[in-house]
C-alpha cells in the first residue's frame, strides 16, 4: 500500500496518548494497592492526562487530512454494527472525554471516596480511570482491526496486528510517562522505566513475530486467479491506460526493496535499541535528557514503523496494474 | 431475488475499448456530475473510470494468445467493500443486487477501495468521493428510454456482443444460460466475495475421432464383400459440385 502520512500520524499519536494514559492509571492503581510505597500527587496525573489528551487531539486533527469530505465526518459514526472504522470514530471521542474527566478530577483534587475494600480506598478518579482504560483498549482494538479485518491484505490479516498496535502504543506512552515523571515526580522513574522496558521487550517479540510471519507469506491471489486463466505463463501487456490512476498511486509504495529494508532497520534501532539503552541508563542514573532522547527516538521510530507497516501490505489489486502500454 | 450483472465473453472481446469510452461518456454526463479527467491530452493524464480493458499475453512465443480483459466492479454478492464503510454510503441494493455509493454521504476515506480486492473503486479526485461502476442504474429503469436501451452503456456499445447483461439469479436468463453452458467463472474466488459478474473463457472447438469412426461399421456393402476402392472417385466426389 501507499502509506498515507495522515494515517501514520493518527495511529502513532493516539497510540502514544492511549499508552500514556494506561501508564498513569497503572501507576495510580499500584499506589492505591500499595504495591509501590510512593505517594503521588494529583498534579502529576493532571499534567499527564493533559499531555495524553493533547496527543489524541493532534491525532484527530491528522486524521481529518485523510478525508476527502471532512465536513461530513459525523456520518462516520453510523455504521458501527459492521465497520471497525466507524467503531473507532465513536470510541476515540469517548476516550478523549473520559481522559479529560480523569485529569479534571485529579486537577480539582476531588477525592470522592466511592467505596472502601478493606484498607483500599476506591475514589472517583479510580472509577473514571477504569472506564477510560476499557475505552482505551477498545480504541486499540478498533484501530488494529481496521487493518486486521481486511482478509486479502494478508500481511495485516492477523491478531499480531492488533497486539502490535496495543504494545507499541503502550510502550511509547509508558516511555513518555517516564519522561514526565522525570520532570514532576522523579521518584516514579524506576516504576515507569521498569514497565517501559518490560513492554519494550514484549513489543519487540511480537513485532518481530509479525515481520517473520510476513516474510514467509505466500500471496493467495495470482494473475491466474485474477483473470481466471489456467496457464503458468501469463504476462500483462497493458493495464488499460498510459497515465496513472488511483489504482497505481494508492496501492503501492513505489520504493525499492532496499529502501524498505532500510526503513525496517531504522525502526528497529529507533523504536527498540536506542530507547532500551536510554531507559536502562535512566534506571541507573535518572536524567531528563536521556529520557527525552528515549521518547523522541521512539516516536520518530514509530513513524518509520508505521510507514513500513503500510508499505508492507500487498494489495491483490496490484496484480491488475503491472504493465503500461 | 434479482442480481443484475454482466457476463463478459473473453472469447470474443477484441480489446477495442468501446465499452470504456461509452461508459465514461455516459457516466460523466449524468446527474452525479462529471467524472474527473485531468490532462486528458497532456502529460500524465489521469482520471476516474468505471471500466478498464486490459491486455494479457498467455503462453510463450510462438504459442501465445492475446487476451483482452475488461474489468469493472463485479457487484459481488458478498461485497467486502460494503460492511467496512463507516457512513453507510456504500450499499448493496436489495431489489437488484447492484452495489452503489451514495455520493452525498461518502466522506472520501478510501477504506472501501482498500477492501475491494479487484481495484474496482476509483476515488474522484475533484468531488472527493468514491466512485465505481453503477451498472448504469440510471439507464436500467428509465422509462424515457426505449425498452431495448434500458441496459448498461457498455453493453450497448460492444461491437462484438462480448458483454451480456441480465439477472444471474434467474436460471433461464441469457446470462445464466451462458454461465452454465459456456463455462462462466468468477474472478479471485479465493476471497469468497462471490462476484456477480462472470467471465466466459476462451473456447476452441476440437473434434476428436478415431480412424475406425470414419468407416461405417455396419456398412451394408461389407456384407456383400464389396471393397470400396478409395482411389476411384465416389458418387459424392462427382456430384458435390
Ligand atoms: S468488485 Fe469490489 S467494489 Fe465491486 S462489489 Fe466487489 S468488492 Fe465491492
Ligand atoms: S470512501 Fe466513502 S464509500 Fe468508501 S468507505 Fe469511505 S465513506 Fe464509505
Amino acid at each position: 500500500m501507499q502509506p498515507a502520512f495522515s494515517v501514520i500520524f493518527l495511529t502513532t499519536l493516539i497510540g502514544m496518548g492511549q499508552g500514556l494514559f494506561l501508564a498513569l492509571y497503572t501507576g495510580q492503581v499500584y499506589f492505591v494497592l500499595n504495591v509501590v510505597d510512593k505517594t503521588s500527587t494529583d498534579i502529576f496525573y493532571s499534567i499527564g492526562s493533559a499531555v495524553s489528551l493533547a496527543l489524541l487531539v493532534l491525532g484527530l486533527v491528522a486524521s481529518i487530512f485523510h478525508l476527502g469530505r471532512p465536513e461530513r465526518a459525523w456520518r462516520a459514526a453510523s455504521m458501527w454494527r459492521t465497520s471497525w472504522l466507524s467503531r473507532e470514530v465513536i470510541v476515540l471521542p469517548t476516550v478523549m472525554g473520559l481522559i479529560f474527566l480523569y485529569g479534571l478530577v485529579h486537577f480539582m483534587g476531588w477525592n470522592l471516596t466511592v467505596m472502601t475494600i478493606g484498607a483500599v480506598v476506591i475514589d472517583l478518579s479510580l472509577l473514571i480511570g477504569l472506564l477510560a482504560t476499557i475505552a482505551v483498549f477498545s480504541l486499540f482494538i478498533a484501530t488494529g482491526m481496521i487493518y486486521a479485518c481486511l482478509k486479502f491484505l494478508q500481511e495485516w490479516h492477523s491478531p499480531l496486528t492488533v497486539i502490535n498496535y496495543i504494545l507499541l502504543g503502550s510502550v511509547s506512552g509508558f516511555t513518555l510517562a517516564t519522561l514526565i515523571a522525570a520532570y514532576k515526580q522523579p521518584e516514579l522513574i524506576p516504576f515507569f522505566a521498569g514497565w517501559s522496558i518490560v513492554l519494550l521487550i514484549l513489543a519487540f517479540i511480537f513485532r518481530g513475530a509479525s515481520l517473520i510471519r510476513n516474510k514467509r507469506l505466500r500471496p493467495k491471489s495470482t494473475v491466474q486467479t485474477a483473470i481466471g486463466i489456467r496457464h503458468n505463463q501469463i504476462k500483462q501487456k497493458s493495464m488499460g491506460f498510459m497515465g496513472g490512476s488511483v489504482n497505481t498511486r494508492d496501492f503501492f509504495h513505489g520504493k525499492t526493496a532496499f529502501f524498505l529494508r532500510s526503513i525496517k532497520t531504522i525502526f528497529i534501532i529507533m523504536v527498540f535499541a536506542i530507547p532500551l539503552t536510554m531507559l536502562i541508563m535512566a534506571l541507573i542514573k535518572p536524567s531528563v535528557v536521556v529520557l527525552a532522547i528515549a521518547t523522541a527516538s521512539m516516536y520518530v521510530g514509530l513513524l518509520a514503523e508505521r510507514w513500513y507497516f503500510f508499505a508492507e501490505g500487498n494489495h491483490p489489486q496490484n496484480i491488475y496494474y503491472q504493465a503500461i502500454a | 431475488m434479482t442480481q443484475l450483472a454482466l457476463v463478459i465473453d473473453l472469447n470474443v472481446c477484441v480489446g477495442c475499448h468501446a465499452c470504456v469510452t461509452s461508459c465514461k461518456e455516459w457516466n460523466t454526463s449524468g446527474s452525479a456530475g462529471a467524472l474527473s479527467d485531468d490532462n486528458p491530452y497532456g502529460k500524465d493524464p489521469t482520471g476516474t473510470f468505471f471500466n478498464r480493458v486490459q491486455t494479457y499475453e498467455v503462453g510463450q512465443f510462438p504459442k501465445t494468445e492475446t487476451v483482452h480483459f475488461p474489468k469493472s466492479c463485479l457487484h459481488c454478492e458478498d461485497p467486502p467493500c460494503v460492511p467496512v464503510c463507516p457512513t453507510g454510503a456504500s450499499y448493496k441494493r436489495k431489489e437488484d443486487g447492484i452495489v452503489l455509493v451514495d455520493y452525498d454521504k461518502c466522506i472520501g476515506c478510501r477504506y472501501c477501495s482498500w477492501a475491494c480486492p479487484y481495484g474496482a473503486r476509483e476515488i474522484d479526485e475533484h468531488q472527493k468521493v468514491m466512485k465505481k461502476c453503477t451498472l448504469c442504474v440510471d439507464r436500467l429503469y428509465d422509462e424515457n428510454l426505449p425498452e431495448e436501451e434500458r441496459k448498461p452503456a457498455c453493453v450497448m456499445a460492444c461491437p462484438t456482443s462480448a458483454r451480456i447483461y441480465g439477472d444471474v439469479h434467474d436460471p433461464d436468463s441469457e446470462v445464466s444460460v451462458a454461465i452454465r453452458e459456456q463455462g462462466g467463472y468468477q474472478l479471485m474466488p479465493e476471497w469468497g466475495t462471490k462476484p456477480s459478474n462472470h467471465y466466459l473463457p476462451r473456447r476452441k472447438n476440437h473434434v476428436s475421432y478415431k480412424r475406425d469412426e470414419l468407416e461405417r461399421v455396419d456398412n451394408p456393402l461389407k456384407k456383400e464383400d464389396y471393397q470400396v476402392d478409395a482411389s476411384e472417385p465416389s458418387l459424392d466426389d462427382v456430384t458435390s459440385w
